[in-house]
């Protein structure tokens, strides 16, 4: 690693300022998972396809395994990690433990996020808008039943919060 | 969701939902799996894969990778630290890395431990390997063919520690494993017989897909003592194959398994677990190797088949007798393939009553990737041509598929294969719970083409041997130790529920972790639906050995008989007084500490418990199907799917349903999806994810409907029996019965758009009389 290919990163991870020293090439999802020992960000297709490691950069969903650390420069991410609250889950991880829509968990922290970012952009998303939003996350586990009732659901409890009138 | 009435038998914890032991740490993003283990001082590991299908290695120069600042260790097959460098559970044909030559494209030739993974991946473009290129045998029938190219000398190989399937005699070829049985003089009866139908079926080569690819770390503690971090669902049997390839004592291996982000098959038995202790034992570092998805996709997959049936009946529709040729694609190394084998012909005659069976089925090496286990095996592969078959009867005699299975099907009780365990299901009533659930009687609604149903069994369990301790902490806390795999399915959840339902607690207070061969006892594996009917068969006598020793204290600390005390809300009660669990856990040892331990064993109740005398319990594969298609494109929309799981008892009624669903899904990926396509060099054409396609949230079908049998007649604990493969075999089957009913005749699945159209241009040249027999359907068969 030749001191010409490192840069500085400037981020703020899960609320917390990281300043570090990167590679140009390296991948958000090592950055997270090896360096800063975020491992509930999941490594699997390696292409965007999969939805695994999925993590929020300034809200909006993205790949890990194919965005660059520097991306990141400047811009919030928000992985699994920093969705619980004092101890208190978000309700959408409510609403996925709720509806057992958990099972081996690989698939879970990017299907959680996707969500997250789906209700911040439509909060009272119909059945087949969920079904296109969530058409980047694989599960191989449930068939998706209760994760789309979880995602359901978890739209209605934060609606309700919201006060978002019927 | 409909729940068919149990005895009555009334319970606190068992029959309830209760929520996963694993949901919040999942959800956080903090459990375990194995790439998400960081050890002090660990290197990374990556492996060099052949480019070629078969050929010989002429020379390995390592000498650069070495000289790569950061690498600490480079491995070939020439030299691997252990003695003998084969392994395999049922055959020992694998060398932990290439030795003399390679046997498929992938097959691993050389190893680095690095600093870090990118030293790792430029050390290994600096290997130079030579390959002299040898004819490859790619495909089943080039594998069979006169003079083709031997992958082994196959009269010289040795059994594995798990054969398990009698002795092995193996002729020079390229078959591995070949299974026959035959009943009834089968020649007889079809040429007397007034219909036959013959056809040759062809399924594909499938991958199982576990999100969490293959991730092993292994360390070596003075070089006698191996501890292996391991993504696999057999830890047992892992552990019991590295003593052996390391001729170690077994109680010096140690097998940790965290959880496993799915399984599904691809992580029984032993894979990446040889390559990296080996590796951590040159590197004298603890090492770990993850593999890439495409890496793990070379690792292990769905065996392809390729098989002939025939079945005979009278005009009435009464079944008479099947034969069945099928040969199976191992690939370049056995791995379970004489397992699946065996299994597939097994479940090739389907649970019909027959005066005539002939099975014969082959293991067959080829020079592609190996392939082993994945769920539901031998049912899937053959389900599907028999049942296509049943129903093709039942057309030319008048008999819809209802009335054939209703008239045909073996019923409780009888013998499905000679001296192995009586049918322990009732098929007929799950296969109208099937029909009701497709309004079978009722006309089809518009848009709908074809409504189909299977119905097949798989021998479940494995072997039957379990063991689970106990532990009842000073505060009347519990910890379980048994190692059974959590990969998702939620047994640490079930066994939780047993525990707590004996002893009177909630399923919270019950910790169940992860197996751990030094610590946690002898299971025998995780697979073939047996965790909820042998290792809770174990877990639920540890409690009741824990129940009885609290009765015991309990005697003594009232002063009265034990019948005279009842266990219940976390406490042992005399008429309105109660001694709670921690007072008597202090009565007994006369102190604030100490612990009870339970231990439970479940092991053969007559004779070896072998897969002969088995299984331990059948399997039901029922599915239905109604689907419509595009006749200008061949896309199938699947209307409803229906499943029927059998299960004797739900001990959680939700899991089971999960894993019905996810069963479901895997079954409609392998029909009309699902396809390892290898071009003539053996060279795995859709490796990615995006050319190899697995079932997305848009695939999912319109409806879903499981039914959950409850009859209490299991072998597990009250009453239950194993459930998760079912659906894939019976819903990939349904899905062709289905198209079949609509008219369109597919031989080989998965059956894609493409494949649905050039049968639906056949179909149609049929209807207007046309000879013109492209994309011919050989399901068609011999009318006599």
């Amino acid at each position: 690693m030749s001191p010409e290919t490192m840069t500085l990163l400037r981020t703020v991870i899960n609320g917390r300022h990281v300043d570090l020293e990167i590679e140009s090439r390296e991948l958000l999802i090592d950055l997270l998972r090896e360096r800063l020992e975020l491992t509930g960000t999941k490594r699997s297709c390696d292409s965007q396809v999969c939805g695994a490691c999925t993590v929020l950069l300034d809200g909006q969903p993205v790949s890990s395994c194919c965005t660059l650390a520097y991306e990141a420069d400047g811009k919030t991410v928000q992985t699994i990690e920093g969705l619980a609250q004092d101890g208190v889950l978000d309700p959408i991880q409510a609403a996925f433990v709720e509806h057992a829509a958990i099972q081996c968990g690989f698939c879970t922290p990017g299907f959680v996020l996707t969500t997250k970012a789906m209700l911040a952009e439509n909060p009272r998303p119909t059945r087949d808008e969920i079904k296109s939003y969530l058409g980047g996350n694989l599960c191989r586990c449930t068939g998706y039943w209760n994760i789309l009732d979880a995602a359901e659901d978890a739209a209605r409890r934060l609606a309700d919060d919201a006060g978002v009138g019927s | 969701m409909t729940i068919a009435s149990p005895s009555g038998t009334s319970y606190d914890v068992i029959g309830t939902n209760a929520p996963r032991t694993d949901a919040l740490a999942k959800v956080q993003g903090q459990a375990q799996f194995a790439g998400d283990l960081r050890f002090h001082n660990m290197a990374y590991g990556r492996v060099l894969r052949s480019p070629y299908a078969h050929a010989r290695i002429a020379s390995i120069d390592t000498s650069a990778a070495e000289a790569l600042p950061g690498v600490i260790a480079v491995m070939t097959g020439r030299n691997l630290p252990s003695g003998d460098p084969f392994y395999g559970h049922a055959l020992k044909d694998r060398p932990v890395l290439a030795m003399e030559r390679v046997r498929f494209v992938g097959e691993p030739v050389a190893a680095v431990a690095a600093e870090t993974p990118a030293i790792a991946d430029a050390a290994l473009d600096l290997i130079e390997v030579e390959y002299a290129e040898l004819p490859a045998a790619t495909t089943i029938d080039q594998a069979l063919a006169p003079g083709a190219p031997l992958l082994h000398n196959a009269p010289a190989l040795r059994a594995g520690l798990f054969h398990g399937l009698g002795e092995i005699r193996l002729d020079e070829g390229n078959v591995c494993y070949h299974h026959a049985f035959a009943r009834g003089d089968a020649d007889d009866v079809f040429a007397n017989a007034d219909i036959v139908v013959e056809g040759e079926y062809v399924f594909p080569a499938v991958f199982q897909y576990s999100m969490e690819p293959h991730t092993t770390i292994a360390s070596w503690e003075g070089g006698e003592d191996l501890t292996v971090w391991s993504s696999c669902q057999h830890p047992f049997l892992v552990r019991a194959e590295l003593a052996d390839l390391f001729a170690l004592p077994v109680g010096a291996v140690r097998v940790v398994v965290p959880y496993l982000g799915g399984g599904f098959g691809a992580k029984s038995y032993t894979k990446m677990e040889p390559i990296t202790s080996s590796l951590a034992r040159l590197a004298r570092r603890p090492v770990r190797i993850a593999n890439s998805v495409d890496e793990s996709m070379v690792t292990t997959r769905r065996h392809g088949m390729k098989a002939w049936l025939r079945t005979a009946a009278t005009k009435e529709g009464k079944l008479l007798a099947r034969e069945v040729r099928a040969w199976f694609d191992t690939g370049a190394f056995a791995d379970n393939g004489p397992r699946v084998v065996a299994t597939g012909a097994d479940a090739a005659p389907g649970p019909y009553r027959w005066e005539a069976v002939k099975v014969d089925a082959w293991g067959v090496y080829t020079n592609t990737s190996p392939a082993g286990s994945y769920r539901a095996f031998g049912a899937t592969h053959l389900q599907w041509c028999g049942e296509l078959q049943i129903d093709e009867i039942g057309r030319r005699c008048g008999l819809d598929a209802l009335q054939m299975r209703e008239r045909n099907l073996l019923q409780y009780g009888e013998s499905v294969r000679p001296g192995g365990k009586p049918l322990d299901a009732d098929l007929i009533g799950d296969i109208q719970r099937v029909a009701r659930s497709l309004d079978w009687d009722a006309p089809k609604p518009d848009g709908v083409a074809g409504r189909g149903m299977s119905v097949g069994l798989l021998a479940a369990g494995a072997h039957p041997v379990s063991t689970a301790s106990l532990r009842m902490e000073a505060d009347g806390s519990l910890t379980l130790l048994v190692s059974s795999t959590e990969v998702g399915q939620g047994a640490r959840t079930v066994f939780a529920q047993i525990v707590a339902e004996e002893l009177g607690v909630s399923p919270e207070r019950v910790r169940v972790p992860g197996g751990d061969t030094r610590l946690t006892p002898y299971d025998r594996s995780t697979g073939a639906s047996r965790s909820t009917t042998l290792a809770g068969m174990a877990v639920l006598r540890a409690a009741q050995d824990i129940r009885q020793q609290l009765l015991e204290i309990g005697g003594r600390f009232f002063d009265l008989p034990e019948f005279a005390l009842e266990i219940k809300d976390g406490a042992i009660w005399h008429e309105g007084e109660q001694a709670s669990y921690p007072s008597l856990i202090k009565f007994h040892f006369g102190m604030v500490g100490g612990e009870l331990m339970g231990n439970g064993t479940v092991r053969p109740e007559k004779g070896s418990g072998s897969y002969a005398e088995g299984p331990v319990f059948w399997e039901v594969c029922i599915g239905g199907v109604e689907l419509a298609v595009d006749p200008d494109t061949g896309v199938v929309t699947l209307n409803k799917v229906v499943s029927v799981a059998d299960v004797g008892k739900a001990l959680n009624p939700r899991q089971v349903v999960t894993q019905e669903m996810g069963g479901a899904t895997q079954g409609i990926g392998n029909a009309l999806f699902e396809e390892m396509i290898y071009d003539e060099t053996g060279t795995l054409q859709n490796a990615t994810l995006y050319e190899y396609h697995v079932p997305t949230i848009a695939d999912m079908p319109q409806a879903f409907s499981s039914n959950i049998v409850e009859n209490e007649d299991g072998p597990g604990p009250y009453g239950a029996k194993g459930v998760g493969e079912g659906a894939l075999a019976g819903v990939a089957a349904a899905v062709a019965t289905a198209l079949a009913d609509a008219g369109i005749h597919i031989n080989e699945l998965p059956a894609t758009p493409e494949r649905i159209w050039w049968a639906m241009q056949d179909q149609n040249a049929q209807t207007a009389g046309s000879t013109d027999d492209a994309g011919v359907s050989q399901e068609g068969g011999v009318d006599r």
